[in-house]
Formats: structure tokens, sequence, C-alpha cells
């Protein structure tokens, strides 16, 4: 909530540390190349990796796109598109039930 | 008297966000169902037939495209620091960062066209030689999934470009940085498009 406090303050939203950003997000993509060659199960290659990627997308939205600090109306319009792809991918996955 | 009601009122306060951005989230919310039907067509057809995808690494090639990664996450962070020198007024950022962006997504494009061009001309794939948009389900997705995503980052570099142009003109400041910043909330979804097709397309 201090962020929104921020934000409301008055200089639009506060300095993220960009960099930090940056290094979490190299570092989140070398251990993605370690953990596709390893020689684990196939399954548990999968959900780590995919794990991560939404990881490194929330940075980006969150932290480049400035979602964090936008208000709640706004983020509730960037959220609207993912019911319908949750729905879009659970219809899809049931081909295979 | 309905007329004289409605110029009563006070305005409202919508989104609490200018037009613009406003208009850049819709659109984003456009493009992520146009990349969850490429994406999810390609999970039904890869879940459908698995043996007609090759292993991480047995016909793309992960360093270069690694590479073309970090690359495109570089070039979000130029974009950011262009938008906070933008709002800074500091006029030699906004130039250095805007053109720093702008080149990072040309270097993309041009990786992305070398990559391209070593898997048509030396890609093998199931015994045939060349790996290209008629390579069966595999080529046919990945092309489509990756020539549409490249597409997007040609888009961008065109917009960057012009707001390379524009800042050294003078045109961005404190007073006026709207342009950047829709500019790079594009710029960025492009980078989160790909972090996501890197990881499903290149190391599942």
């Amino acid at each position: 909530m201090s962020d929104h406090a921020a934000a409301a303050e008055g200089a639009g939203h506060p300095q993220p540390k960009y960099m930090l950003i940056w290094l979490y997000l190299f570092i989140l993509t070398v251990s993605e190349l370690g953990i596709a060659f390893l020689p684990i199960a196939k399954w548990m290659i999968v959900t780590t990796l995919l794990v991560m990627a939404v990881w490194k997308a929330l940075l980006v939205a969150l932290y480049y796109m400035h979602l964090k600090w936008e208000p709640a109306r706004l983020r509730l319009v960037a959220l609207a598109p993912l019911p319908f792809v949750a729905i879009m991918i659970v219809v899809i996955m049931m081909e295979y039930v | 008297m309905a007329h004289a009601a409605a110029i009563d009122r006070p305005p409202e306060r919508g989104l609490d966000v200018y037009t613009q951005k406003v208009g850049m989230w819709v659109f984003l919310c456009s493009e992520v169902m146009f990349f969850t039907g490429l994406i999810g067509s390609y999970v039904v057809l890869r879940f459908g037939a698995s043996d007609a995808w090759g292993a991480p690494g047995e016909v793309l090639n992960v360093p270069v495209t690694a590479v073309n990664t970090f690359i495109l996450i570089c070039s979000s962070v130029t974009m950011v620091k262009a938008f906070a020198a933008a709002e800074a007024g500091d006029q030699k950022g906004i130039r250095t960062f805007l053109l720093a962006t702008t080149l990072l997504g040309a270097t993309f494009l041009g990786i992305q066209a070398y990559e391209y061009t070593e898997l048509v001309r030396h890609g093998e794939w199931q015994g045939s030689h060349g790996f290209t948009p008629a390579a069966g389900l595999y080529g046919a997705t990945f092309f489509t999934m990756t020539g549409f995503h490249g597409f997007h980052v040609f888009i961008g570099v065109l917009c960057l470009s012009w707001a390379t142009i524009q800042a050294f003109k003078g045109r961005w400041g404190p007073e006026h940085c709207h342009g950047i910043e829709v500019i790079g909330l594009y710029w960025h979804f492009v980078d989160l498009v790909w972090i996501i097709l890197f990881t499903i397309v290149y190391l599942i």
C-alpha cells in the first residue's frame, strides 16, 4: 500500500530499481537454459520452465510496464483478457481428457 | 431536460489515466488474445503429435536465440530508462536510451533473420534438408509464432525510430512524455511475449 501512497503523492510513480529487475530477468533466463537440458523428468522441466516464464513476464508487467503503480481500475483492464486465456487453455486441454 | 442534466453532471473520472495509455492497454488486451490463439493451437498440435517436434537444441539454435532473448531484455531496460529520462527532462538521456532501444530492437531482427536463413539453408529435420515453414507441424508452428512476434518487433522498431528522430528534434520532456510511455508499453509487451515464446518454442 505504501507504493500507492507514493504514487498519489505527486511525481507519478516511484522509480523502481530497473537494473535490479534486469538482473533478475538475466539470472532467470540463464537458469532456464540450464534447467532445459537437465537429465530429469520432462514434466518437471516443463513445469519449472513455465513457472519461471510467468515469473519473468510478471516482472516485466509489474515493473517495466508500471502496472504496480497504476490505478486499480487500469490494472483491471490489463487483467481483463486473462479469464478468457484461462477458458481457452482449459477448453483446449479438454481435447485430451 | 435530460440534456441539461447531462451537462450539469461533473465530468467522469474514467480510469484516472490519460486516454492514449488506456487505448494502448486495450490494444494489448487484444494482443494477448491474439498470441493466446497462436500458443493455444501450438499446444493442441504438440500434445496431439509430440513425436513431430524436435528436442530442445536438436533443430533450433538455442545459444543464438538465448543471446537474442538477452538483447530484448536489455532493450526493455533502455526503454524504461528513456521514459525515466523524459520524466526528468534529461534530453541527453532520452536520446541515448531511445537510440539504444531502437538499435537493440534492430539487432534482434538481424539475428532472427540470420537464424531463419541458417534454418532454411542448413536445418536438418526428419531426414529432409532445410527447416522451412513447410517442414511439417514443427516448421509451420515455429515460423508462424516467431514470425508474428518478429513482425511485432519490426513495428516496434519503426515506432522507436520515429520516437528517436523526435528526440533529436527535442520533442520529449517532462510535459511531453506520453508518447514514449505508450510506445514503451507496446515494447515491453513484445518483450513479455518473447519471454513466453522462448520458453515454450525453444526450451520445452
